[in-house]
């Protein structure tokens, strides 16, 4: 058993069961700033008991957030030591950044958004959900800027020893991939809040229970989910594809499927990489789309995985491709349906509409599911690299650490994590069995 | 800049400590001083907002730590990964026992999970202070700087030692004890009627503990640990962190609620200042040759990192400490009983 893949499953493990969390939590953070929003501009109620719903859920997701997020923390230096101790000096900035800026903000205002309502009064306790949010968002900048370091190097400096020093921390912090890749995710986040905000409400209208709150959940959702699923693709996720084709060529053209080089390069909508042959297997194609799309020229030259080195090209091309191609598809019909749902609410047809609602419902899954294939992409594309060009993801592993030992705190965290998930759906349940009314005398 | 450092990153893991610790304490007594649903409720609602933000000092500090001594970060986490592991292993199951009692209302679970929150803090509290003898003992460096231990040898702090002899199992049981006794006057200040009198009698027993293994701990860290001598002869003024910590111990004997807290406070602060003064400029010393030893200068990031990150910090931190102010200002005070699960705060 080789070690090196055991620190990858672990890690890709770990970091996988964590951000499903963290990316329903930012998404819920901004939404529930907009209800208290408009609570506490209209003195409306409902929109607050409807805020203090999602906040019960929002405060489930965060709490398997923290406790998912701690060990992601530890891992780059049980599992990854070598990789930490030559770019502690650069990663360990934005790293700590986080704890300091993002982590206290969050936890000492999301106490008082759960239990300091009565104490606070409304205005401190909109503030309370806002500083969240803020504090939810800066978290993930600094995530993002530490992997965007890791996907394109900026404001280092390589020592003669083989350590990696921060030279700029601007150069750090305003890398030019980082924010593409920060906006990208951070729309992603709302998407999945969007998703789920929508489902439940079509939920409970379906099942005609909690209506009123049912139509806000669902208003809120889909007004939220058409904007975001429209700047998921453009601008962000073309930004970020560009920032792809100028910064990492090979992964490119293992994600795009492309073997050679080509002038008027075509888009490969579904087929099989075929790694032996290099070849495409049953591609169903947009002829000079790739080009115009990378290059915004329909002749122009995108290079292909020939152009490269083979020990360069990222390991697992057919898992890149296909968590690429997921992505992409399922955010193509995301936007599809969030317009379909968006005309029939603005014609007020959205509540009469059970095959809407059903998709609706049914389509929760789904962001999760396209979020971590661009995660996987985002992660397979670097690869073979830890550091894109300096360090090798085979040079980074604690040296210590053997492929036994590694497996066996692996099988430790899954079997931690079944019952961490069997934790979240009861509690989420829970939560949506006794849905948004306020309870009667309890004084909840 | 390295020093200025290093106590930045001491005074943070202090802080943590202070801090999670009444809430490692309270959960490691609780089975024991809250009988009744009620009482225990009572105890979970006192740490209920806070103990989520305590455990944030740690998630700082560590990154704190990985970004000004990033060699340190790697050596230590990597040569102490299994009971790193178990740590977070511990800190998961404790967190989920906290939400599944506050959310059950069937008194079979609810016993079980008082029971898991009683054990991973009790566990917790233990692997602190082995973690801690083991920095102060050593740890067989090599020349890349990295390291293994057994979990256990022959539980002698020798050049073979494992990560548990019983120089590390002492302090373990001290930790335990302080932390334990920390825990009862934070309950004892947070809550009213018979817990609070259960509190407080604890507490003057656990005392005695506290007074016996920190004279023991003492007499014991500086014959293992030579260093800490040395450093305390060259510059007297360190002497200043030990009778902190004394004068802390001694006044909890005759202080009571807030001021008996704030006391332990002072004794736990002063114990662990006076450990990483003592140990300073080492941050990790090796237990065989001194030269392999892992000091500031070894470990520490570049000059631009460090100072830019001073940059940062201080307005960062000082936010920090502001919104901590602020929200335990605002659960001040005494936690009403919580008497029936149809209660729950949130």
């Amino acid at each position: 058993m080789d070690a090196l893949l055991i620190h990858r499953l672990h890690f890709a493990y770990t970091v996988t069961f964590h951000y499903l969390f963290p990316q329903l939590t930012m998404g819920l953070a901004l939404l529930i700033v907009a209800l208290k929003t408009v609570a506490l501009r209209t003195g409306d109620e409902h929109y607050n008991h409807a805020a203090r719903f999602w906040t019960k859920i929002f405060a489930v997701s965060f709490a398997m957030g923290v406790v998912t997020g701690i060990p992601m923390e530890f891992q780059f230096g049980t599992n990854w030591a070598r990789f930490s101790k030559a770019s502690g000096g650069v990663i360990g900035q934005t790293l700590a950044m986080e704890g300091v800026f993002a982590f206290f903000l969050e936890s000492s205002f999301l106490g008082l958004l759960l239990w300091g309502e009565q104490r606070l009064g409304p205005r401190m306790h909109w503030l309370a959900a806002l500083l969240v949010f803020v504090g939810s968002w800066i978290s993930g900048f600094f995530i993002v800027a530490t992997n965007a370091w890791m996907q394109h190097p900026a404001g280092y400096l390589m020592q003669p020893d083989g350590m990696i020093a921060l030279a700029s921390i601007w150069g750090l912090l305003l890398n030019p991939w980082l924010v593409w890749q920060y906006l990208h995710n951070m729309i992603a986040a709302v998407v999945t809040g969007s998703f789920v905000m929508a489902s439940v409400g079509a939920f409970y209208l379906l099942g005609k229970r909690h209506e009123p709150y049912a139509r806000t959940f669902l208003r809120t959702g889909v007004i939220a989910g058409v904007i975001s699923c429209v700047l998921l693709l453009f601008p962000t996720g073309d930004r970020q594809g560009r920032n792809i084709a100028a910064y990492q060529p090979a992964t490119l053209a293992a994600m795009e499927g492309l073997f050679h080089s080509e002038r008027g390069a075509p888009l490969v909508i579904v087929g099989q990489p075929d790694i032996d042959k290099l070849r495409m297997d049953n591609p169903l194609i947009v002829p000079n789309l790739l080009s115009f799309l990378t290059y915004r020229r329909w002749t122009a030259e995108v290079k292909g995985l020939d152009e490269f080195p083979k020990e360069n090209w990222p390991d697992n091309i057919p898992l890149l491709y296909y968590s690429y191609h997921i992505m992409v598809g399922l955010g193509t019909i995301f936007i599809l349906i969030m317009l379909v749902a968006g005309f029939l609410l603005w014609c007020g047809a959205l509540d009469r509409s059970p095959a809407m609602l059903w998709t609706l419902m049914l389509a929760m899954p789904f962001p999760y599911v396209a979020t971590t294939a661009g995660w996987v992409t985002a992660e397979v594309g670097r690869q073979p690299w830890i550091v894109y060009g300096l360090m090798r993801t085979a040079d980074g592993t604690s040296a210590s650490i053997s492929a036994s030992t590694g497996l066996f705190t692996l099988i430790g965290f899954m079997g931690m994590y079944t019952l961490l998930s069997i934790l979240f759906l009861f509690l989420v349940y829970r939560e949506l069995e006794h849905g948004p009314e306020p309870a009667v005398g309890t004084g909840d | 800049m390295e020093t200025l450092w290093f106590a930045i990153v001491a005074v943070m893991i202090t802080v943590y400590v202070v801090l999670d610790g009444f809430d490692l304490g309270a959960g490691a007594l609780h089975l024991w001083l809250a009988r009744t649903d009620a009482e225990r409720r009572t105890v979970l609602a006192s740490i209920g907002p806070v103990w989520d933000g305590n455990e944030v000092w740690l998630l700082a500090a560590g990154g704190t730590l990985y970004f000004a001594f990033p060699v340190l970060y790697a050596s230590s986490f990597s040569g102490f990964y299994l009971p790193l592991m178990m740590v977070l292993w511990l800190l998961i199951l404790r967190g989920m026992a906290i939400e599944f009692r506050n959310h059950l209302s069937s008194p079979q679970w609810g016993a079980f999970w008082d029971s898991v929150f009683c054990a991973g803090s009790l566990l917790l509290a233990i692997f602190f202070g082995a973690a801690l003898g083991n920095v102060v003992r050593g740890v067989p460096l090599d020349a890349a700087g990295s390291f293994f231990l057994p979990l256990w040898t022959d539980f002698t702090p020798g050049r073979a030692a494992g990560i548990l002899d019983w120089y590390t199992v002492l302090i373990a049981v001290a930790a335990l004890l302080t932390l334990a006794h920390h825990g009862a006057l934070w309950i004892a200040m947070k809550t009213e009627g018979a817990l609070e009198h259960r509190a407080k009698r604890a507490a003057a027993w656990l005392w005695w503990g506290v007074l016996g293994a920190g004279a023991a701990i003492t007499w014991a860290s500086f014959r293992v640990q030579p260093h800490l001598a040395e450093s305390f002869r060259m510059r007297p003024w360190g002497y200043l962190f030990p009778a902190l910590a004394v004068a802390g111990l001694l006044s909890m004997k005759f202080f009571k609620g807030g001021a008996a807290f704030g006391a332990s406070c002072s004794f736990i602060g002063g114990m662990l200042t006076s450990a990483a003064f003592g140990l300073y400029p080492y941050v990790l010393p090796s237990n065989g040759d001194p030269a392999l030893s892992l000091t500031i200068e070894n470990t520490a990031a570049s000059a631009y990192g460090l100072g830019v990150g001073l940059v940062w910090f201080v307005p960062g931190i000082v936010l920090a400490g502001a919104y901590f102010v602020y929200t335990y200002r605002s659960f001040a005070g005494k936690v009403p009983v919580v008497d029936a699960p149809s209660q729950r705060r949130y």
